[in-house]
């Protein structure tokens, strides 16, 4: 019997901690599949997630306006992006060792002018009652959505659709898939790839917004633990489709849910090892979809990680 | 949109065309005058100058001096956007494609009145009115990548009709192309010359293409512009001595002896495997080799030859099937090649069987170096003999003719040529049973073309068996014993070299048997 409502339990929270978890997984992947998809890599947006997050803080305890504080992390977010896709255009200059460096940057600078909002609070990014209509308090907690999470799933989807049917999206193809090609069009490769990196760190700042403004909801200096780096991870799971990002998202925040949802029921043997669940699905899946025999399909020609 | 025909030929001149590369200069005062509506060769030996001269009338570069006059009028062409703005495009040898966009995709964002937002249904119908006056189908619908060569090439044709070009550079356009392929595709461009559609500039080395297709021709070397005239006026004679100037070539040296029917080296039984992408697939039923014997792979670009090679450099898993050398199963690993005396040259050796920045005599001792005294048959040794290593470059550098600064230089600096010479070196010097060449004179001169053919025979006649796996009709013709052709993954046509037929060669080249 408490068997029954202990699985349930667990299911509701995982179902409710993939929305509420996701969505910085969402917005990251989206960002870097934009970039990714231009040719670049920019393993930055770690820092530039955790920036994003205490510029979004810091905003919102000045103004009492959490979407100011959104607007600035995604401001932010573009700088650090547009950084990056400056330094890189420059020769011999590596994209992956650029994005180390900023990503160490972005969060020690975060860490550094976020040392006096770690106190204070913010007033929270509001939510939607989807569980309004249920009397059972652990189905309206799980569907509380985020108006963040709906705004990344309709970009996913609009980000699919763009890639085929806009010619910004063709351009951006093109050029992560055949720098030679896209010269040979005409197109500016370096500008391209500037702006779409810039464009994938407005999206990171933003996801950063959502950690310190609606969940975990505070700002400090562990807020990410490396959920953007993961991010990276799944744009190639994903193989660079924003949709697949989307399904992707969810499923790594459901496995992060995993731990605390197992703990909330009273498992107190081994939780930790949950914890780790979305490092360990992140390994698991690299190794069932690769192959040594088979080249990465849909990976962008460009990419320096072929 | 519907695309309606392409405007009118242009008529495009250069004058005093200069190109320097630092106190290089590539491009030499070069002035040439094609009429509208005319069907122009460019010739010349690699390095003459062919790409450069194009690729400033394309606006890929700034010219160091001259002009190019477009319909008599001087235009200034600041790059491909620009080129294309007014009507010149060009077809490169390699592709320009983007592999993992469709067809259609291709050609729709190379138009530079793409809209910002792609109605699929209306260009989708625009496409096919345009494509039903093409004289071949094309599928627009699946990613390039997926297309064989012969159908890139085409798609690039069609794409710079479809951009409407007025005035066309093709860079080598067949040489992916089958014979009946190459001449569908230049029958199509000549007749639109003809009509006064299109002016066409097509570099090439094929004489028997040029005499077939074009009405005028120039001929470069060193830079220079150094004659030309009307098609029909010249000979072949004429226009091989204007392309290579005041030079003797050797000869080839005859192949000597029959094979050894005894011997069978290499033998291939019911060999599967599928290339990185997936999408290539190779069935290869029964290949052998024997002693003193060359057996030639023919096929166009693109039919399974490199997973052939790659399996048998152990680049690639074979899914199914047997590979023996002299009776013993075979997988490519150093051991085995040591073992049985194998040598693989892949095609490109430069970025294939070489490491460009370290020394050519780095580069020589590969085979060797792990071995005590550089020596292949000496037992193994933790650390490198570095004079041994030199001594034995030197006279390799000596003996194989490798024109470098020295010993030391890296690799990469060498000319085309001169690597191969090297990597034939390094391959060639000890007794060798099997040799397994891929494409090995492609992008080199007469000269060095004549003398690594000759290696290749002289290691046949010392009784190695060769496999010589080349995209040169020509050179299979040329150097085979026995000729294969391959084409979609198999085998399907074999003869031998005495009794073979180009014709029939061609046609199994094509996939018609």
């Amino acid at each position: 019997m408490s068997d029954d409502l202990g699985l349930t339990t667990v299911l509701l929270a995982v179902i409710g901690g993939a929305i509420r978890v996701s969505t910085p997984f969402l917005f990251v992947s989206l960002g870097e599949t934009i970039t990714e998809r231009s040719g670049r890599i920019n393993l930055g947006l770690e820092g530039t997630l955790v920036f994003g997050a205490m510029s979004a803080y810091a905003t919102a305890v000045m103004t009492g306006s959490p979407w100011a504080g959104v607007a600035v992390a995604g401001l932010a977010g573009g700088a650090f992006g547009g950084l990056h896709g400056f330094i890189c255009r420059f020769p011999r200059v590596n994209d992956v060792a650029i994005g180390i460096a900023l990503m160490l940057f972005g969060s020690g600078l975060a860490f550094f002018l976020g040392k006096p909002f770690i106190q204070p609070s913010a007033p929270p990014l509001p939510a939607i009652p989807f569980g309004f209509w249920s009397d059972l308090p652990q189905v309206q907690a799980a569907l509380r959505v985020n108006v963040l999470f709906l705004a990344g799933a309709a970009l996913a989807l609009f980000l699919w659709w763009a890639f085929r049917n806009t010619k910004a999206g063709l351009i951006v193809r093109v050029v992560g898939d055949s720098a030679e090609a896209a010269r040979a069009m005409g197109y500016d490769v370096d500008r391209v790839r500037l702006l779409a990196t810039a464009t994938g760190g407005v999206l990171a700042g933003i996801g950063g917004a959502y950690l310190s403004l609606y969940y975990p909801g505070s700002w400090n200096e562990g807020i990410s633990s490396g959920q953007g780096l993961m991010a990276v991870a799944l744009v190639i799971f994903a193989r660079w489709n924003p949709l697949a990002c989307f399904g992707a998202a969810l499923l790594f925040g459901g496995a992060g849910a995993l731990g605390p949802a197992l703990q909330s029921v009273g498992i107190s043997q081994g939780y930790y090892l949950f914890y780790a669940a979305p490092y360990v699905l992140t390994l698991a899946l690299l190794i069932a979809t690769s192959s040594p025999d088979r080249a990465l399909t849909g990976a962008p020609g460009e990419l320096s990680l072929k | 949109m519907s695309a309606p025909a392409p405007s009118g030929a242009l008529a495009i001149e250069t004058v005093g065309m200069t190109k320097r590369f630092g106190g290089f200069t590539a491009l030499d005062d070069v002035s040439m005058k094609i009429e509208a509506g005319g069907f122009h060769a460019l010739l010349g030996e690699n390095g003459a100058g062919k790409s450069t001269f194009v690729k400033c009338v394309m606006g890929f570069y700034p010219p160091s001096a001259g002009s190019v006059l477009i319909d008599g009028r001087e235009a200034e062409i600041t790059g491909p956007k620009g080129a294309q703005a007014r009507g010149l495009g060009m077809v490169y040898q390699h592709f320009t494609l983007v592999p993992s966009l469709t067809g259609a995709e291709n050609l729709v964002i190379g138009r530079a009145d793409a809209p910002a937002i792609l109605d699929w249904t209306a260009e989708r119908a625009a496409l096919a009115d345009f494509m039903a006056r093409m004289p071949f189908r094309l599928n627009l619908d699946r990613p390039v990548a997926e297309l064989a060569a012969g159908e890139k090439q085409k798609l690039e044709i069609v794409k710079q009709l479809y951009l409407k070009a007025r005035f066309l550079i093709l860079d080598e356009p067949t040489s992916v192309l089958t014979p009946t392929e190459a001449e569908e595709v230049l029958g199509l461009l000549r007749g639109m010359a003809d009509a006064g559609a299109l002016t066409v500039l097509m570099i090439s080395h094929k004489f028997r293409e040029v005499e077939a297709f074009a009405r005028s021709l120039s001929v470069l070397r060193r830079g220079r512009l150094v004659g030309g005239g009307a098609v029909g006026a010249l000979s072949r004679d004429d226009m091989a001595a204007m392309m290579v100037g005041e030079r003797t070539t050797r000869t080839i040296a005859a192949r000597i002896g029959e094979p050894d029917r005894a011997r069978e080296i290499l033998r291939v039984e019911g060999l599967t495997a599928t290339d990185v992408s997936g999408l290539r697939r190779i069935d290869v039923a029964d290949l052998r080799v024997r002693a003193h014997e060359i057996v030639g792979i023919a096929g166009v670009s693109g039919n399974g030859q490199k997973e052939l090679a790659d399996v048998l450099g152990g680049q690639i898993r074979a899914t199914g099937g047997r590979v023996a050398i002299q009776g013993e199963p075979y997988g490519g690993t150093r051991a085995e090649s040591r073992r049985h005396r194998v040598r693989f040259i892949p095609e490109e050796p430069l970025r294939n069987a070489c490491a460009p920045r370290m020394s050519v005599a780095e580069n020589l001792a590969f085979r060797a170096f792990d071995r005590r005294g550089d020596d292949p048959d000496g037992p193994p040794t933790l650390w490198l003999d570095r004079r041994a290593m030199s001594r034995r470059a030197k006279d390799l550098i000596a003996r194989f003719k490798v024109k470098t600064a020295s010993s030391e230089a890296p690799i990469a600096t060498l000319s085309g040529g001169n690597v191969q010479r090297a990597v034939l070196a390094r391959e060639l010097t000890d007794p060798v049973d099997l040799l397994i060449v891929v494409n090995p004179c492609f992008g080199l001169d007469f000269a060095a073309v004549a003398e690594i053919r000759s290696r290749i025979v002289a290691a046949r006649n010392a009784g190695a068996a060769v496999l010589l796996i080349s995209e040169d009709l020509d050179e299979i013709l040329e150097l085979s014993d026995r000729i294969c052709v391959m084409s979609d993954g198999r085998l399907v046509y074999e003869t031998p070299a005495a009794a073979a037929e180009a014709g029939v060669i061609g046609r199994h080249m094509a996939g018609h048997h």
